[in-house]
């Protein structure tokens, strides 16, 4: 079973996982991204590049593909990749809940 | 019937989906953009010229207008834009970006023509081709990136430098008295009548960058209006300027550049 | 028609898409001109706020593959210097007249010819050179139009018009010759890159050193064959000379009336009036150096052609100069005076 860090009550979301590869060369190990990730899945490395900058090395199990790593990087090194953002909320209503929950964790019963 | 492993939430709202694995489709939600050419750019790591270069390169992929649109770069840090912009560009004499945008959309009035320029090159020795070419109402954008000091030749005070900001030429402190306050160029331009759409904006944040990227957005497609001139002016960092890091740099713009230069929209045109 | 609207005309007729300027005495007409006729033939022209407005703006519509022009007089000229650097470093063709009044400074709006130097020299920083174009009469303003352009267009290169305020304002009959625009390449041009091509940018950057000289060695050759195919000139009375005058636009048309007195004298003077004053005629002034025992150069300044003069002489016979300045006019009678004195003289020694 996942880890519910994500759980928002009384709203329908799905968990959404995220992945995000950095272009480890050109990054410049500036921490603009580290300091945008709210889920502290950014961090700068140990080695140095060609360049001789640190460069940002990803958490990609705590990533939730929300973009703004990416979105605050000058050098446009992270490319991010998030499974089905907006995948279709099953039809739930509180009588069937549990059927569905059921045909959902256990497919094959 | 649920096993023991499988406990249902309490609430019933709470829906939990079910576990994604790698095998699991993932969509690639954010890239560097297309009109971008493949190079690493020069700037200092943290510089708000580069994420700008891509948010504007990210509005001309997403409008499909690569083939339309024509960047004159400035003289100051971002002097080699055409080396990152993949779209044609003209590179322009320090201060005259402006009249060389207006010598360029009055023979081309239908490609979309935008100056990129710095504090130095638009407020200071540009202010005049900035004020007419506003004046008449140039239907270009400007982009105006603020970082308080001339970034390229180290760090010497410029019109927008803030009251007592350190700078090499002003080691003691820009003094009011001697040199003026900072120039408010937004509100200054926005008075002009041929002043379509100005707004003031920064990058030091997630939130921020999006703003940034609606107010590029509008103001490309308001180009196609011909009512005017669009002025987004961005409050940037300059990290190495300002001595500071990257992150260091991106709170003073929070705690202290946005004091002098208020982010927001200036002047929005209605009903469009 | 005045010499001013005669260029005006004439650039409508060899199709300039833009015209920007300033006004200025004494070439304000060429832009009211203009403003009144280009609308009608739905090309561009607007009064910029600046001379340095002006001819950046010449730069960018240049830049984008477009047939612009400027003009404007000695002090505006100088306020172009930079664009006119730039516009040669990055290549541009484009046609830039200057309606030379005396000066320095603000000088008068009389006419003189002491922008020689800025214009033949480089007034611009750095190693570069524009053709420069030296009407001597209405016709001329008109005709160097065409030239001017197809020129600026053959070599990618910015091209000068020098002329003055007399013959900017004089007014005498003109003749414009049908003319047909050639096709130029403009594929350098920034008209907006579509996929089937790399992006094209205009700059005159170059920072590495060595892309540097590669990018001022490719110009110097440029020079070199504009030295070689674009040289003009024209003699007057040169055959049997034995006595030279070399004069420019206005100063020529003075010597051409003190030629025909010395000749009544029995001097026996011919002209040489150089066309464009880059390239300069210095192979033909070679030539009549063998021939003439003396030659006068005679200018509306302190002495700036004569230096080119001397140059192509290189000490075979004396050359003299007389000049006059502030917008003063020399009469023909005068530098007959000045002839008569100075054949005297190196007679005698």
């Amino acid at each position: 079973m996942e880890d519910n860090t994500n759980k928002t009550a009384a709203v329908k979301e799905r968990k959404v996982k995220g992945r995000v590869e950095i272009d480890i060369q050109k990054c410049k190990g500036c921490e603009l991204c580290t300091t945008a990730c709210k889920e502290h899945a950014l961090a700068l490395s140990e080695t140095i590049n060609i360049k001789g900058y640190r460069y940002i090395i990803a958490n990609n199990d705590a990533c939730t593909g929300c973009v703004n790593c990416a979105l605050v990087c000058p050098d446009a090194v992270i490319t991010v990749y998030r499974t089905h953002p907006k995948k279709k909320p099953v039809d739930i209503t509180p009588e069937n809940i549990r059927e569905q929950l059921q045909t959902m964790i256990s497919p094959s019963k | 019937m649920p096993t023991e492993e499988h406990v249902l939430p309490d609430t019933a709202l709470d829906v939990i989906a079910p576990a994604c694995h790698d095998e699991e489709e993932y969509e690639m939600v954010y890239h560097k953009p297309s009109t971008m050419v493949n190079v690493a750019m020069h700037y200092c790591p943290g510089c708000a010229h580069s994420l700008v270069h891509k948010l504007i390169m990210e509005v001309v992929e997403e409008m499909d207008i690569q083939e339309k649109t024509i960047g004159i770069a400035p003289v100051g840090c971002s002097v080699f834009a055409y080396e990152y912009m993949d779209i044609d560009m003209q590179e322009a004499a320090h201060g005259r970006a402006c009249a060389v945008a207006t010598g360029i959309k009055k023979l081309m009035p239908d490609k979309y023509v935008f100056t990129y320029q710095g504090d130095g090159d638009l407020a200071a020795i540009g202010i005049a081709e900035t004020l007419h070419a506003i004046n008449r109402g140039e239907n270009i954008l400007i982009v105006f990136m603020n970082n308080a000091v001339y970034g390229m030749t180290s760090g010497q005070m410029a019109p927008t430098t803030l009251a007592g900001m350190h700078t090499t030429t002003s080691p003691d402190g820009r003094d009011v008295s001697y040199y003026g306050a900072p120039i408010k160029v937004s509100e200054l331009m926005a008075n002009l009548p041929g002043a379509f759409y100005v707004t003031r904006q920064a990058v030091n944040s997630a939130n921020a960058v999006r703003r940034t990227k609606k107010a590029l957005q509008n103001a490309f497609k308001y180009q196609q209006l011909h009512k005017g001139t669009c002025l987004i002016e961005i409050i940037g960092n300059c990290p190495s300027n300002w001595k500071m890091t990257p992150v260091e740099a991106s709170k003073f713009i929070d705690e202290e550049m946005v004091k002098t230069f208020p982010l927001g929209d200036i002047k929005v045109p209605k009903g469009v | 028609m005045k010499g001013n609207e005669a260029m005006a005309e004439a650039a409508i007729l060899a199709g300039c898409d833009a015209y920007f300027g300033y006004p200025i005495t004494p070439q304000s007409e060429v832009l009211e001109y203009l403003a009144r006729e280009m609308p009608k033939h739905n090309r561009i022209v607007m009064q910029a706020e600046s001379e340095v407005a002006s001819i950046n703006m010449v730069y960018g519509a240049a830049g984008a593959g477009f047939r612009a022009m400027t003009s404007s007089s000695s002090p505006g000229i100088s306020l172009m210097q930079e664009g006119i650097s730039y516009i040669a470093g990055a290549e541009l063709p484009c046609l830039i007249v200057n309606v030379n009044r005396a000066g320095p400074g603000l000088g008068t709006i009389q006419p003189g010819q002491g922008d020689y130097f800025q214009s033949v020299k480089g007034g611009g920083h750095g190693d570069y050179k524009m053709i420069v174009l030296a009407p001597a009469s209405v016709q001329e303003m008109a005709d160097f139009v065409y030239l001017g352009f197809d020129l600026a267009d053959k070599y990618r290169n910015p091209v000068l018009m020098l002329s003055d305020g007399a013959i900017g304002q004089m007014m005498e009959k003109v003749q414009f010759k049908p003319y047909t625009r050639p096709a130029v390449d403009k594929s350098w041009a920034t008209t907006g890159k579509p996929k089937t091509r790399n992006r094209n940018y205009i700059t005159s950057l170059f920072i590495q050193p060595e892309r540097m000289e590669q990018h001022n060695l490719k110009l110097e050759e440029k020079f070199k064959k504009i030295r070689e195919n674009e040289v003009r000139f024209e003699e007057i009375n040169t055959a049997d000379a034995e006595y030279l005058f070399v004069a420019y636009g206005l100063s020529a048309r003075i010597c051409q009336k003190a030629m025909d007195i010395a000749r009544e004298k029995g001097i026996k003077i011919g002209l040489l009036r150089p066309i464009t004053l880059y390239p300069y005629p210095y192979k033909r002034l070679e030539e009549l150096a063998a021939q003439v025992k003396m030659m006068l150069s005679v200018e509306l300044n302190s002495g700036q052609m004569v230096e080119d003069v001397r140059l192509a002489v290189n000490g075979k016979v004396p050359v003299e100069f007389y000049g006059r300045m502030g917008g003063m006019m020399p009469t023909p009678e005068e530098i007959v005076h000045h002839l008569e004195t100075l054949i005297q003289y190196h007679h005698a020694n």
